[in-house]
């Protein structure tokens, strides 16, 4: 290891952070005992280090004690670096000759044990003094930000999210993949607890969506590559084959009446299979954009190539296509929006309420389309057989939700939502109304007032979770019903309730490709799959990608109002993101020693940001600077020596590690 | 030059094989420029010279010694203390003597395990009395010593202050003669404890064998398994090539002869660890994403730690299999 030329004066400053680190780490002793290390001139502790008083001690010390190298030990780097790294640069020392230490949340807040927790925080504080001294002045690099952005997923957060970028003036490419916008909100009959008609408050903002000048709408398209950094992302979009010139057709859906198939044949994936839609199909009558689709694994050309095509032929606008493949288009964006979503649970995975075995088990979801004036039975609740009207109703709320078998949490909108759908049932069929529920949980502005509404709307609300659904009777009056078995916890016994419908409200899931999303997008997910955020309290939409902001319900289960709040914060956090006009990058890359470089390559595969490209004249790999993230992968494998990274060279590293263990 | 006077030359092995010595033979027809040159004071294995001789010399009295072999007894730490103080250049001659070499990899064991196998559980041994060398014996005639069989193999920086440092298994000869001729010619020394006789590159620098970004292994296999086409890089072959992660000097020797590099030129400058370095190097190139993928093919690799340390244990931070 190279001796250090210059003198090297180092200040060490750790915080109590209140009770948080006080309370567990001797830290008055901690000072002490790191004052005693070579080269720490001064060494002080603080109740609260990030505090103006707190910085203004290091940027006093500095220049009074000539300090170059500065150690805070206080909470993790992801929350304070940069205000130490700012109060260093203050003082007119490069912010890179500060290096952090977290006892807290590596130290206090995980170890009981004061005295080994004040060894750790020790042990800790001397790795870091001994790397400090290895530190080299580094500059940022600044970067302009392209101001045009990507939002993925046309749900109500997508579109809310777009129109506010668009009205602010910035270039929106809003990509979804089903044919149409709208997400799942297009699919609720009514809202709650205002009860606004869905369709009504939605679809204006679907047009205005499309036609907006600012906004790039592709829908049957999904995003399959992701490169670059925050300000410069280069983004692949493939374009899936909807058999369709979607510029030439205008949604006269004459094609659909002229399809070979008389009659919808096939799933019907936006009434959740309630109804038959035909090969080529528009998923409902206000999608947007208004154009068809066609299904490549139904339609009869493609499975036989006999058809005889009557739907073409029927089109006088020449807007099919058969010979569509999948197109990729390349747009370059300065951020990211990820509004994907969520995916109901599934209730076929809790087989003790009997969903797919009895017919008239029925999903929330289901039931949302059944009392949609628009939906398959034009509003008309009906049981699974087309025509019985139920005259007595079970809603099981909490399935897939605070369920040890299935989903630990709860999915927060399935109570409001269920007391809805009792509502409207209860309107439109006048059965007798069950709710069988855990706790109701009703925080949110004329929540709770609604769940009194229907308190007095002769809903029956019994609290407890139903342990199962069956048809099996031990009474005349339960035959020919479901039997819904369970405890109503405040009178203390089992209760058996038959019904002629059962309404399963299902949670809310992480989409089924949420960690491939991830991935593309380089972000993380909490341990229940859903996106994770920077901070759950101080940065909910944004991610640890920088550039890259999520909202609504891929996040965590929200309702509406929620989702569309998250979208606005998100777009702000965009527009701050690109008035700002450039972004600064941190100097923690790797760079590649062209003489010792010997071209073996096998930098570049392990690369995780295609940043290192292979030079074939010179025989030699090179990093792209900009691109680099500094994850150390390519520093690691390079048997030459030949590529070091900047904040964690080998010096650095080592004397760290030397520091941990000497003693 | 002729004017000059020659230069006193000596080489001695500490725990080697004798390869180093036959490799200062190589130089062939060249050994008489070198005694045209230098005088060879000390070399136990082609003259002799007593150690009592060296003793006798005054200090710094020879010019340069060769110290090939690692330290493993007490004899080998007494002639290195001895050389170092009668030599005025005093260079690490081979792997052992850099990193310890293959005699090092004995540091994967103890004393006692070595003793216990070599002196009673060998098939070919019958000890019954579990008779142990030892330090001193007395017999009839008086009393026998013995050097002390240290528990760890050092190498020679661990014991003495090394000069440089000439690496290789053994080096490779005319590396051997550019050094020494630059010593005879009064040329400007590098500083103090380079690593000499390298290049500053990798061997896949010098290697022949075509390579891609594509290394793609998914299993290794040993030279006998498979074929090789003798133009793709081995390790994309899934033959394991320490290439890319040892310096360069030797010329590429076993590659060119198709065989495997196996690592005796030691790291690049700056590597405090080679058998992690070869490791990441390795572990880099393999095509598994998933766990039981990576798992399958690390699994392939015979003896890693023999394999990745096989020149450098003693050497390393790793130095030895702890308790």
């Amino acid at each position: 290891m190279s001796k250090q030329k210059e003198d090297i004066r180092i200040g060490f400053y750790i915080c109590h952070c209140g009770h948080n680190i006080g309370s567990v780490v001797d830290v008055p002793g901690v000072a002490e005992y790191v004052s005693k290390l070579p080269n720490v001139v001064v060494s002080k502790d603080y109740k609260y280090m990030c505090s103006d008083p707190g910085q203004e001690m290091i940027q006093k010390d500095i220049k009074e004690h000539k300090l170059n190298r500065i150690v805070v030990a206080s909470c993790s780097p992801l929350l304070h670096e940069s205000t130490f790294r700012g109060a260093t640069a203050k003082a007119g020392l490069n912010q890179f000759f500060m290096q952090m230490v977290n006892i807290r949340e590596n130290t206090s807040w995980v170890h009981e044990d004061k005295e080994q927790a004040t060894i750790k925080a020790k042990d800790l504080a001397r790795a870091a003094v001994h790397r400090v001294a290895f530190h080299k002045a580094l500059e940022k690099k600044v970067v302009p930000v392209n101001p045009d952005v990507l939002i993925v997923g046309g749900g109500i957060a997508g579109i809310s999210a777009s129109l506010t970028l668009a009205n602010a003036g910035k270039k929106v490419y809003l990509i979804e993949r089903d044919a149409t916008i709208g997400g799942y909100m297009a699919k609720f009959d009514k809202t709650f607890p205002t009860l606004d008609c869905a369709a009504c408050i939605l679809t204006p903002k679907m047009s205005s969506v499309l036609k907006h000048p600012n906004i790039t709408l592709w829908t049957w398209s999904e995003v399959s590559n992701v490169d670059g950094f925050v300000g410069n992302y280069k983004v692949t979009v493939t374009k899936k084959p909807r058999y369709i010139k979607e510029e030439l057709c205008v949604g006269c859906l004459a094609c659909i009446d002229a399809c070979i198939y008389k009659q919808g044949k096939f799933y019907d994936e936006f009434n959740f299979g309630l109804a038959k839609r035909k090969p080529v199909y528009i998923p409902f009558p206000q999608a947007t954009p208004q154009v068809v689709v066609v299904d490549d694994k139904t339609c009869l050309h493609f499975k036989t190539g006999k058809c005889q095509q009557s739907c073409a032929k029927a089109c006088d606008r020449n807007a099919f296509d058969f010979d569509q493949k999948p197109e990729n288009v390349e747009i370059n964006v300065g951020s990211i929006i990820l509004t994907t979503g969520f995916e109901p649970h599934n209730p076929v995975k809790s087989p003790n309420y009997g969903y797919g075995k009895y017919p008239n088990v029925f999903t929330s979801l289901e039931v949302e389309r059944l009392v949609n004036a628009s939906g398959p039975t034009e509003g008309h609740v009906l049981l699974r057989d087309g025509v019985t009207k139920p005259k007595s109703i079970g809603i099981i709320h909490c399935v897939g939700s605070r369920d040890e078998k299935t989903n630990k949490w709860c999915s927060r909108v399935c109570c409001m939502y269920s007391l809805k759908l009792a509502h409207l049932l209860k309107e439109h069929t006048d059965a007798d109304v069950y709710n069988f529920y855990i706790d109701m949980r009703t925080p949110g502005k004329g929540y709770e007032e609604f769940y009194d509404k229907l308190l007095n709307e002769g809903v029956q609300f019994i609290r407890g979770r139903v342990s199962e659904v069956t048809d099996w009777a031990t009474t005349d009056s339960e035959k020919g019903k479901l039997v819904i078995r369970a405890e109503d916890t405040l009178i203390g016994i089992v209760r058996r309730i038959p019904v002629d419908m059962v309404v399963l409200s299902v949670g809310l899931e992480p989409a089924k490709d949420a960690q491939e999303v991830r991935k593309m997008f380089s972000i993380s997910c909490s341990s229940e799959g859903f996106f994770l955020e920077r901070h759950p309290k101080l940065a909910p939409v944004s991610t640890f990608t920088d550039g890259v902001f999520i909202a609504g319900a891929c996040q965590g289960p929200k309702d509406i109002p929620d989702s569309v709040a998250q979208a606005g914060a998100a777009a702000a956090e965009v527009l701050a993101l690109i008035d700002a006009g450039h972004v600064e990058l941190e100097p923690n890359t790797a760079s590649i020693v062209e003489e010792k470089c010997c071209g073996c390559q096998v930098c570049i595969n392990m690369c995780p940001y295609t940043a290192i490209s292979f030079n074939v004249e010179k025989g030699k790999s090179f990093i792209n600077e900009a691109l680099c993230k500094g994850c150390g992968t390519c520093v690691a494998a390079c048997g030459s020596n030949a590529i070091f990274q900047n904040l964690f060279d080998d010096e650095e590293i080592l004397s760290e590690i030397d520091g941990l263990l000497v003693e | 030059m002729a004017d000059k006077p020659k230069i006193k030359l000596a080489v001695y092995w500490g725990a080697a094989c004798g390869g180093c010595c036959v490799s200062v033979l190589d130089v062939h027809e060249s050994l008489f420029t070198v005694v045209e040159h230098a005088d060879l004071v000390f070399w136990p294995i082609a003259l002799d010279v007593k150690y009592k001789d060296v003793e006798e010399m005054p200090d710094g009295n020879i010019d340069i010694t060769l110290f090939n072999g690692a330290v493993r007894t007490s004899e080998n730490e007494h002639m290195a203390k001895l050389l170092r103080k009668k030599s005025k250049i005093l260079i690490a001659y081979g792997s052992c003597a850099h990193m310890g070499g293959i005699p090092g990899l004995a540091n994967f064991s103890n004393k006692e395990e070595i003793f216990k196998r070599v002196y009673e559980t060998s098939e070919s041994i019958d000890n019954p009395n579990k008779v142990f060398p030892a330090t001193e014996t007395e017999v009839k005639e008086g009393k026998l010593t013995l050097p002390k069989f240290y528990n760890d193999v050092m190498t020679l920086n661990q014991v003495v202050d090394v000069d440089y440092y000439l690496p290789g298994c053994p080096p490779q000869t005319e590396r051997l003669v550019e050094v020494f001729m630059a010593v005879v010619t009064g040329a400007t020394l590098p500083p103090k404890g380079s690593v000499i006789g390298v290049f500053d590159r990798v061997q896949c620098d010098d290697c022949k064998r075509k390579k891609s970004d594509k290394k793609g292994i998914t299993k290794f296999y040993r030279a006998w398994e498979v074929v090789d086409d003798g133009e793709t890089c081995l390790n994309e072959q899934g033959i394991l090539c320490m290439g890319p992660a040892t310096r360069g000097g030797c010329g590429v020797r076993c590659v060119e002869g198709n065989a495997p590099c196996r690592g005796c030129y030691g790291p690049m400058e700056g590597i405090p660890d080679p058998g992690a370095k070869m490791m990441s190097a390795i572990a880099s190139m393999l095509e598994g994403k998933e766990q039981d993928e990576i798992d399958k093919a690390i699994e392939s690799v015979v003896d890693p730690a023999g394999t990745f340390y096989r020149f450098s244990l003693p050497g390393s931070i790793l130095r030895r299999k702890q308790k």
